[in-house]
């Protein structure tokens, strides 16, 4: 399994072939369209991430000594970009989720999506994503 | 007719499309792209014209109103009390005392239910509200109902949108304590039948308020001529600045009611052991009041009656129609809200995608539109969609921007299907 900086410069590097923004953002619906999508029973208020606009539903789960994320989004951007963060995280350690430096996301222009203005929840996802990982550490500890 | 035109009835109006001209933003760029402003509905562009007021007030004319015997603090206070008559002539009202400088519609609204509720509702009773409401007309008529053991009830829409007025007049009773509906919806535009709704509230001594936010874009309103008991309006969706509004009430129901802030100018006299307070409108006007906002306000009214009401509104119903039919040759488009009459306001879905979505690929083209919830919660529900995506049109934009708009949900709709 590559490390979380590995993929991360894996992602800036496929994003520094594309010349425009439409290029960019078609790449990214293609990738939410594609993300495994969570199962069904799995999309309810337990697993609601509310943003303002747009919806996330998260869920983690550990194998072995490693943190596995499913999540889906109702908007199909935000879902390409959850689909990134994935990519990332998922499969990693809890304690290399709960420090990983996401600096993929402004490196590929995409810091916007991040701003809490937007609302469509990926701020508090990673804050969950994180908190999963913090807390999967804790319980490995016991 | 509000009096201010009246009595310039000789005067020539300026022709609408001149307007765009005169909004400097309206020549910047977004993302690369002159700026295609279509979200007006949430705040309004300056015209130089007011811009220029705010810049001659601080450089010119900043002193402190209603305190001051000097020169400067009499120029003040002059211009302040002649925004304030600017208003009352805009919209018609009897008195300029009844015309109360407030943060915006929100605070208004928020005044009427802390001050008159708090003193005249009584436990038991209902609030009557409408399903069109944004959250600000919903959420302080909560908190009282809460505190003052009331309850709300809904007039309901039909599918297009539109106030369900016969339902209405079967949960008019006694018992009812308050009506507060909007003028126009902020979401889907309906325009509401406001002198039908106060006609009938009056039939049982119901107060009303209207909640004008939407309504004072499209220019001037009589207050009068709606018979309400309270309206509300921001100047900033009026071509005005932020943080400046106005609650009109009439004047015997403010008299009625106690203050609702505490602080200097609202008082007459003040010891620790009693204080007396100041006369309308300085009873509801605590503290040093938004002295600049204010002027720009008067500046947005000075500014609009440069134009004939009567072309604004046929040219809006214009862009209306020409947003409209684009739309939907476009196809796969939803329209949300459909009333007979309404304004400028175009909600609608692109089948399969998310107005999030839309929304982004909108403005990465230069399209400022407003995609969301349009903080309608109980609207969007009632309609079981998340959202929609909404284009709301000022006098100021053109078929430009419309045909750009199109091209951008056509864009989209390639993109995301």
């Amino acid at each position: 399994m590559p490390n979380i900086n590995d993929i991360q410069n894996e992602i800036i590097e496929d994003f520094s072939l594309f010349d425009d923004w439409m290029e960019k953002y078609e790449y990214i619906i293609d990738m939410g369209k594609s993300l495994p999508l969570i199962d069904e029973k799995y999309k309810t208020d337990d697993y609601i991430i509310k943003g303002c606009q747009s919806k996330v539903w998260l869920k983690a789960e550990k194998e072995g000594d490693r943190v596995n994320f499913y999540a889906d989004s109702d908007a199909v951007i935000t879902k390409g970009i959850i689909s990134m963060l994935i990519k990332v995280l998922s499969g990693q350690r809890p304690e290399e989720i709960a420090n990983a430096d996401l600096y993929f996301i402004e490196k590929i222009g995409l810091k916007e999506h991040l701003s809490p203005t937007r609302s469509n929840g990926l701020v508090s996802m990673i804050k969950q994503m994180k908190y999963y990982g913090l807390g999967m550490e804790s319980k490995i500890v016991n | 007719m509000p009096a201010i035109l009246k009595e310039n009835s000789a005067i020539k109006f300026r022709a609408v499309r001149e307007a765009r001209g005169d909004f400097p933003i309206l020549s910047t760029q977004m993302n690369g792209r002159p700026l295609v402003f279509l979200d007006s509905a949430a705040s309004s562009q300056k015209p130089q014209f007011v811009i220029d007021a705010i810049d001659k007030y601080y450089r010119e004319q900043n002193a402190n109103v209603h305190r001051g015997v000097y020169s400067l603090s009499q120029l003040a206070t002059d211009l302040f009390e002649q925004s304030r008559e600017k208003v009352r002539a805009f919209i018609n009202g009897q008195y300029s005392r009844e015309v109360i400088f407030v943060r915006g519609a929100t605070e208004g609204i928020n005044l009427v239910a802390q001050s008159y509720g708090r003193k005249f509702f009584k436990p038991g009773g209902t609030i009557i509200l409408s399903q069109l409401e944004h959250h600000s007309n919903i959420v302080p008529w909560q908190m009282i109902a809460e505190e003052k053991g009331l309850e709300i009830k809904v007039i309901p829409i039909n599918k297009e949108g539109e106030l369900q007025l016969d339902t209405f007049e079967q949960m008019l009773s006694e018992k009812v304590q308050m009506v507060a509906v909007n003028h126009i919806s902020n979401a889907l535009g309906t325009v509401n039948p406001v002198k039908e709704i106060v006609e009938m509230a009056h039939r049982f001594d119901v107060p009303v308020l209207i909640d004008g936010a939407q309504a004072t874009l499209h220019g001037s309103i009589d207050v009068q001529e709606i018979g309400a008991d309270f309206y509300v309006f921001s100047g900033h969706k009026m071509f005005g600045p932020t943080g400046i509004g106005v609650l009109w009430g009439k004047e015997e129901l403010l008299n009625k009611m106690p203050p609702w802030h505490g602080g200097g100018e609202m008082i007459k006299t003040v010891s620790f052991e009693k204080t007396t307070f100041n006369e309308l409108p300085f009873k509801f006007e605590a503290g040093t009041p938004n002295i600049c906002g204010s002027i720009g306000l008067g500046a947005a009214v000075d500014y609009f009656s440069q134009f004939d009401p009567k072309e604004v509104v046929a040219y809006e119903k214009e862009l209306l129609a020409y947003c409209t039919s684009g739309l939907e040759e476009v196809g796969g488009i939803r329209f949300v809200g459909t009333a007979k009459n309404k304004t400028s306001v175009v909600s609608f879905l692109l089948e399969g995608t998310h107005p999030y979505d839309v929304g982004i690929i909108l403005d990465k083209l230069g399209i400022a539109v407003r995609t969301g919830h349009h903080c309608t919660q109980p609207l969007m529900d009632h309609y079981g969609i998340p959202g929609t995506i909404r284009a709301s049109m000022a006098m100021y934009n053109n078929k430009e921007d419309i045909d750009r708009l199109i091209e951008g949900v056509r864009r989209a709709k390639m993109m995301l299907g």
